[in-house]
């Protein structure tokens, strides 16, 4: 008798044991297939990334771009070198004077061309607003990413403050079209240097509170650190730049590294970060910002009034007195809209540091008006082709601030 | 300024570099044979005295009427000495293909799947090439000068949808 009891005990330990190690077994899951994008209000521009997932872990990610391809080069080797400007407003279209002043410089390498020194302080100027443009964006996006819908409001109040100003400068918000070769194509109207001083007041406070928000928020950073880690040696290897390339630790500045323009006048700092997450790609840009403000200040100073474009009829177009007064001057205006500049024959690389990292552009000349090969290396590019393998491994929730931390721009990216 | 690296791949590939000068703006560019452009890239990267860390921005030219046709060109940057240089491959048409660098710059990835999309140029070792802008029933390759500008495309076939996991729930349902 007592021994069918203990063999009854013992069956139903064993059942016990049995459900207890079923609690603990893990759950035969199966991955799961997400498609986002390429027309989701999360993904900037239009990509796709099709998500293979683990639970919420990300197992593999497969991008496919190209969904707002527009044939840029295609497009530019079809018309006159000036009429590339407009074109490459359209690349990185929140900092779109960078873009212009990436492609006159590179042009103006070709020809071996010197523009005024009005002209280098007013693209130095307008391009660093620019960059805080963009820097604003991104981080603005990034809070709103994480839930902090305020910040982006702020964000875009400052963004918005500076258009205006480059509205005054330009005629339109987004698509600047200011530089041109040999310089740039307005001077800056009656008060703009004391609105613009005001708007970056303004900015500047918006800015140290958006830090103050952000930078220090234990919701923020415990979302950030340690996020999509690039380590310096890696970065470099995927070809990272700009910011990213900085806040993974390596002290890359085209700025201070090859100066152009006027930087080697100005006093600033270059941010660098550690660890290569998204927090340290998210300080980077704060910092950036007040570097940017530093330089546009001392720009704004050390201006002295001067040509804004190079007096030669072979680059710029002569002015209109003399187009409607002297025959020399509608023959220069007739060939360069009919024809273009007659860039000499050759092959440049031309580089500056944008918001995004180095923009460069290949270009080939055969000596005509038009570019026989524009090449564009947009800084988004290889950072984008990263974001896979800093994704995997890591949770859904962060795919989409990972995607704004490299701040990929679709017109840029996607040409 | 970049003078020290043309030396040292003249001195250390002999034939298969030629052409060194210095282009517009003090651009050092030099010619490599097509088959040794990888090894060339791979010695640029790991001596450490040069340490072109950074991957190349790869792009491709096509010089339509000249032979060989096509030009593959490597912009290289070393962050380490702050050095630039150029490397320039001449591919022929009859056969556009040219060792990856994807083995020693993994960034180089998308630059090699671009040209590949958009000049027809295929890299052997390339993990993965696929097209990158257009899609793949996309007849020619866009950039190449003998493709239109205003160029039209044959309507495409709907593709079937993958076979995905619906989760849990009665099957068949929408």
């Amino acid at each position: 008798m007592s021994s069918e009891v203990e063999a009854g005990a013992r069956t139903e330990a064993v059942a016990a044991g049995a459900r207890a190690s079923e609690l603990d077994a893990p759950l035969p899951t199966k991955r799961m297939l997400v498609n986002l994008g390429p027309s989701h209000p999360a993904m900037h521009g239009t990509t796709r990334a099709v998500v293979e997932l683990d639970g919420e872990t990300i197992a593999t990610c497969k991008l496919d771009i190209g969904f707002l391809h527009r044939g840029f080069e295609k497009s530019c080797e079809n018309v006159t070198w000036t009429q590339c400007f407009p074109y490459t407003d359209r690349l990185n279209y929140v900092s779109s004077i960078m873009n212009n002043v990436g492609f006159a410089l590179a042009v103006e390498k070709l020809c071996g061309l010197e523009v005024p020194e009005r002209a280098q302080y007013l693209r130095v100027v307008t391009s660093e607003i620019h960059r805080i443009c963009d820097h604003l964006t991104l981080v603005g996006a990034m809070g709103l990413e994480l839930g902090a819908m305020t910040v982006f409001l702020y964000a875009v109040e400052g963004r918005d403050l500076l258009w205006d100003r480059l509205a005054e400068l330009c005629g339109a918000r987004l698509t600047s079209n200011y530089a041109r070769v040999g310089g740039v194509t307005r001077d800056l109207p009656d008060g703009w240097t004391d609105a613009t001083l005001r708007s970056l007041d303004r900015v500047g406070a918006l800015r140290d509170e958006i830090d103050g928000l952000l930078s220090r928020n234990r919701i923020f950073t415990d979302r950030t650190r340690n996020v999509a880690r690039v380590p310096r040696d890696e970065a470099c290897e995927l070809g990272f730049s700009g910011p990213c390339l900085r806040a993974s630790g390596e002290p890359w500045d085209l700025r201070k590294a090859a100066p152009y323009l006027v930087y080697d006048r100005l006093d600033f700092d270059v941010p660098v970060g550690t660890n290569g997450d998204n927090l340290d790609r998210y300080l980077v840009r704060i910092e950036e910002m007040k570097q940017s403000d530093r330089i546009v200040r001392q720009c704004l100073a050390q201006m002295a009034p001067g040509e804004i474009a190079v007096a030669d009829v072979r680059y710029v177009l002569p002015p209109k007195p003399q187009v409607y007064g002297t025959i020399e001057g509608v023959m220069a205006h007739f060939k360069l809209v009919m024809e273009g500049i007659q860039v000499p024959a050759g092959e440049a690389y031309g580089y500056t540091e944008a918001a995004n990292g180095e923009l460069g552009f290949y270009l080939v000349s055969d000596g005509g008006g038009r570019p026989y090969k524009l090449g564009l290396r947009a800084p988004g590019w290889p950072m984008l082709a990263a974001l896979p393998r800093m994704l995997e491994g890591g949770l859904l929730a962060d795919l989409v601030p990972t995607f704004d931390s490299i701040n990929m721009i679709g017109g840029e990216v996607e040409q | 300024m970049a003078k020290v690296v043309i030396d040292a791949l003249l001195e250390r590939f002999p034939g298969a570099v030629t052409g060194a000068a210095a282009g517009p703006g003090g651009d050092d560019v030099a010619f490599v044979e097509r088959e040794r452009i990888a090894e060339v890239c791979r010695f640029l990267k790991e001596d450490p005295a040069l340490a072109f860390n950074v991957a190349p921005y790869v792009t491709a030219v096509d010089y339509l009427g000249q032979e060989p046709r096509f030009e593959v060109v490597y912009n290289l940057l070393s962050t380490r000495r702050s050095w630039r240089v150029r490397l320039r491959v001449k591919v022929p048409e009859a056969d556009p293909v040219v060792p990856s660098v994807t083995g020693v710059w993994r960034g180089a990835d998308w630059f090699e799947r671009y040209c590949f999309d958009m000049y027809g140029i295929r890299f052997t070792g390339h993990p993965d090439l696929r097209r990158l802008f257009m899609y793949d029933e996309f007849v020619g390759h866009p950039l190449r000068k003998d493709y239109p500008l205003r160029g039209r495309q044959p309507l495409v076939a709907e593709r079937g949808v993958q076979d995905v996991y619906r989760g849990p729930g009665p099957a068949g349902r929408d």
